[in-house]
């Protein structure tokens, strides 16, 4: 099994050992550093009540059909970004320029800070713009775009001004073998700039919601989609129009225990730490999924946190300035009093992301529910 | 009182501009003549250098002829205009050719082996090895490469070994990266090939920027930057081309329009003259070479390196190619272009069956040798993956190593 030796491994202090090529991983740890996915299970939602038919979709379809019912229903809509015209590297735009013509459906050239700068524009001049920008990790071409500009467009022109209508939808986070320029989940570079909204499915029907959502905000977001969940992830997703609230965070699992909270693929790793805890340790931790990461829900959390006492904060990112951090300080100023041992983040280490060494970099479920033995025995 | 201020100041300022023209009068004697009437000959602004036109007139892009496509051989390896073939001798153009052949071996079974499962990600080069060895081989040995990642046959012409390719694929203990980066992103200082990274047209601007110290150095070595027609569409590329212009760069920019980026054609991602044309509009020399034809590229490569040494100016070069592979093993082509489409320029066009071709003519080469050549390039890859698979990966500490030169406390 996987866990022993990667404890292990962590728990080995990496000072004073030399650098450079030819030094070899223990073959006891050839098999795992092979592995070439990332470990999880999806666990689907329960299907939506009351939004009437539904249809099996996996995150990609759902976004497909956010996309779809966009087009139809605002017809300024535009939909684009590089090679979105024949479906998208992911195929989270098949068959829509098909369907609603190289006008509103069209490939970019290859420039993000293109991509972004234009969609602000178009949002400007009051058209829907669903950007795509193709993997995250291309997203800093268009920072100033999206930090100097889309930030900081309504504040600026005293409200005279926004681009709210602007969305940009982002393939984000781990998939077990995209290395440096793959993989990474860049959100709290963004939480950084006010005026932004960032928000994070965890599944298809939440996707489907919150991309409409967000689409219909009056603020620009940016959208990140966990990409190992794209085929990964299926549900019954219904058909029609709906939107799910930004900035409401879902409590996933009940507990009293500890409150594990994430975002994302992450959420998944840590409902199977609950159960894991409820198992084996016999205790009940509740499970929060933030959604959006700015602004996010406070008051769920804290309320979450009054209650246990114990906090774990999971996310892919690096440790240092990562998401988890600001929430570790809001927790402390409100509900310093409440709690029973110190919020610990299990995150990403503070190194650009590794190829052959993703499984040791991402906080599985064993690095979580070390997290939470630890917290309980504080 | 402030703004009493203001205007004394602004007057002020009206007399020192005053005072510029008459010196500048005073100079038009000299080797540029200065005048500064609106109804002089030539117009004088400072940022250009034009006529006048009295009559109006919208310049439109079809007004500019194209940039030729420069060629030495037609499709059969004949060589059409005996001044522009190479004297070069015959171990030199075999060896080109045995790089293509072993290269088009690599890929073929590097590409198998993802498929397999055994490496996670490949990229292949088919379609572009006269553009990547014919440019090669007219750089000098220590000349600076920045690539994008589809010039695999620029390093295995400056002799980085198979195992070292394939090495870096599994990501092993032998891989000078350390494991860290996917599949075909080499580098490696010793063949003075800097590492490649995934995000497009980084490397561009720092091309330029190395060419800059290079020059300051005066050591007689330029730099070549390697990118793909769509690459060419970030803003790093045009902030390359005006520094390389500006700064008077030794720097070579070697296009590849291999016709897609991923998906998108070319009509989707300029329109104009291709990226030659904006060669003109930046003050860069430029040429545009038929890429399939390893002796043009040779040709231009070559005459463009002399010029960016003994000139210190950069020089655009655009090789036309055909990108004959799917785009990575991550993407499957048939869903934006045609079967048949590829099977055309595979046949129609292929840069190793020309190079074949004119070393045939040229009695230099023969079937025997060519079966021989591409049993032994085959037992060479397969033998080295069958061995790079169980040599062990880096020891996994080396995730925590080279982020900075010394290692900080929260690492450790
Ligand atoms: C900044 C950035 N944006 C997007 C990508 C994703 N991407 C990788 S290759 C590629 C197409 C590049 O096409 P081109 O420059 O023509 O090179 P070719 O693949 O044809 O050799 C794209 C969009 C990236 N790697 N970096
Ligand atoms: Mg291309």
């Amino acid at each position: 099994m996987v866990s022993p030796v990667l404890r292990l491994c962590m728990r080995y202090r990496v000072t004073g050992l030399s650098s450079g090529t030819g030094q070899k991983s223990p073959a006891l740890f050839h098999k795992f550093i092979t592995k070439r996915y990332v470990e999880f299970n999806f666990s689907p939602e329960k299907p939506c009540e009351g939004k009437g038919e539904t249809s099996r979709m996996n995150l990609c379809q759902a976004i497909n059909s956010a996309l779809h019912t966009t087009l139809v229903n605002d017809p300024t809509a535009v939909v684009f970004g590089e090679d979105v015209a024949f479906g998208g590297v992911f195929r989270c735009t098949l068959d829509l320029q098909k369907r609603f013509g190289k006008d509103r459906v069209f490939n970019s050239p290859l420039c993000e800070q293109g991509i972004v700068g234009f969609g602000i524009g178009c949002a400007v001049a009051g058209t829907t713009a669903v950007a795509e920008v193709q993997f995250a990790d291309y997203i800093f071409p268009a920072f100033d775009q999206l930090v100097n500009e889309a930030a900081k467009y309504r504040y600026r022109s005293g409200n005279q001004f926004d681009c709210g209508k602007l969305t940009v939808r982002a393939a984000w986070g781990a998939v077990g073998h995209g290395s440096l320029y793959h993989s990474q989940s860049p959100e709290s570079f963004f939480a950084h700039a006010a005026g932004l909204k960032i928000v994070i499915p965890r599944g298809p029907i939440k996707a489907k919601g919150l991309l409409l959502a967000c689409i219909q905000d009056k603020d620009p977001c940016i959208f990140f989609e966990p990409k190992v969940l794209y085929r990964a992830a299926v549900e019954d997703v219904p058909v029609k129009e709906y939107t799910l609230p930004l900035g409401k965070a879902d409590v996933l699992v009940e507990g009293d225990a500890v409150t594990l909270i994430g975002w994302g693929t992450e959420v998944h790793i840590l409902k199977e730490v609950a159960d894991m805890a409820k198992e084996q340790l016999k205790v009940q931790c509740e499970v929060i999924d933030l959604v959006t990461i700015n602004p996010w829900d406070v008051e769920t959390v804290c309320n979450s946190v009054k209650k246990t006492g114990r906090v774990i904060v999971a996310h892919e990112a690096p440790l240092t300035g990562g998401f988890a951090s600001e929430i570790t300080a809001v927790i402390q100023e409100e509900c310093f009093l409440h709690l029973e041992a110190p919020v610990q983040r299990v995150t990403g280490f503070d190194t650009p992301f590794p190829h052959v060494f993703e499984p040791f970099y991402l906080p599985d479920k064993w690095r979580c529910f070390d997290a939470v033995k630890k917290t309980l025995t504080y | 009182m402030a703004l009493q201020r203001c205007t004394k100041h602004l007057f002020n300022n009206v007399r020192v501009c005053t005072s510029l023209i008459q010196s500048m009068k005073m100079c038009s004697g000299g080797s540029t003549s200065v005048n500064p009437k609106p109804d002089a000959d030539t117009p004088i602004f400072p940022g250009v250098q034009s006529q006048w036109a009295e009559s109006l007139e919208l310049i439109h892009p079809h007004s500019y002829n194209k940039f030729p496509v420069y060629r030495v051989m037609d499709r059969n390896g004949c060589i059409l205009n005996p001044s522009e073939e190479p004297q070069l001798e015959s171990e030199f153009v075999e060896r080109m050719y045995r790089t293509m052949i072993l290269l088009n071996t690599m890929d073929t079974v590097l590409y198998e082996s993802q498929r397999q499962g055994r490496i996670s990600f490949y990229m292949t080069t088919f379609g572009e090895e006269a553009t990547l060895i014919g440019s090669a081989a007219a750089l000098a040995y220590n000349d600076l490469v920045y690539a994008q990642y589809r010039e695999t046959g620029v390093l295995l012409w400056r002799g980085f070994s198979v195992d070292q390719f394939v090495s870096q694929c599994f990501g092993n203990c032998e891989d000078e990266g350390k494991g860290r980066q996917m599949p075909v992103h080499y580098g490696s200082k010793n063949h003075h090939f800097v590492t490649i990274s995934s995000p497009l047209t980084t490397q561009l601007p720092q091309a330029v920027g190395s060419a800059y110290a290079y020059k300051l150095a005066n050591n007689g070595r330029c730099v070549i930057a390697y990118f793909g027609e769509g690459a060419a569409s970030e803003g790093d590329a045009h902030a390359a081309f005006n520094f390389a212009a500006t700064l008077n760069c030794p720097v070579i920019f070697f296009c590849r329009n291999n016709g897609y980026a991923i998906s998108t054609p070319t009509h989707e991602q300029y329109r104009g003259d291709g990226i030659a044309g904006h060669g003109p509009g930046y003050g860069i020399t430029t040429v545009r070479v038929d890429g399939n034809d390893t002796l043009a590229v040779y040709q231009v490569t070559k005459a463009s390196r002399e010029y960016a040494v003994k000139e210190n100016r950069p020089v655009l070069i655009e090789a036309m190619t055909y990108r004959l592979g799917h785009h990575s093993t991550s993407d499957d082509s048939s869903a934006y272009r045609s079967l048949a489409e590829v099977k055309e320029w595979g046949s129609l066009d292929s840069p190793i069956s020309r190079l074949r071709q004119y070393l045939a003519l040229k009695g230099w080469w023969d079937d025997a040798k060519e079966r021989s050549w591409k049993e032994e390039t085959r037992k060479m890859v397969v033998n080295s993956l069958t061995r790079a698979e169980k040599v062990l990966k880096p020891d996994w500490k080396e995730m925590f190593h080279d982020v900075y030169y010394d290692m900080p406390a929260q690492l450790s």
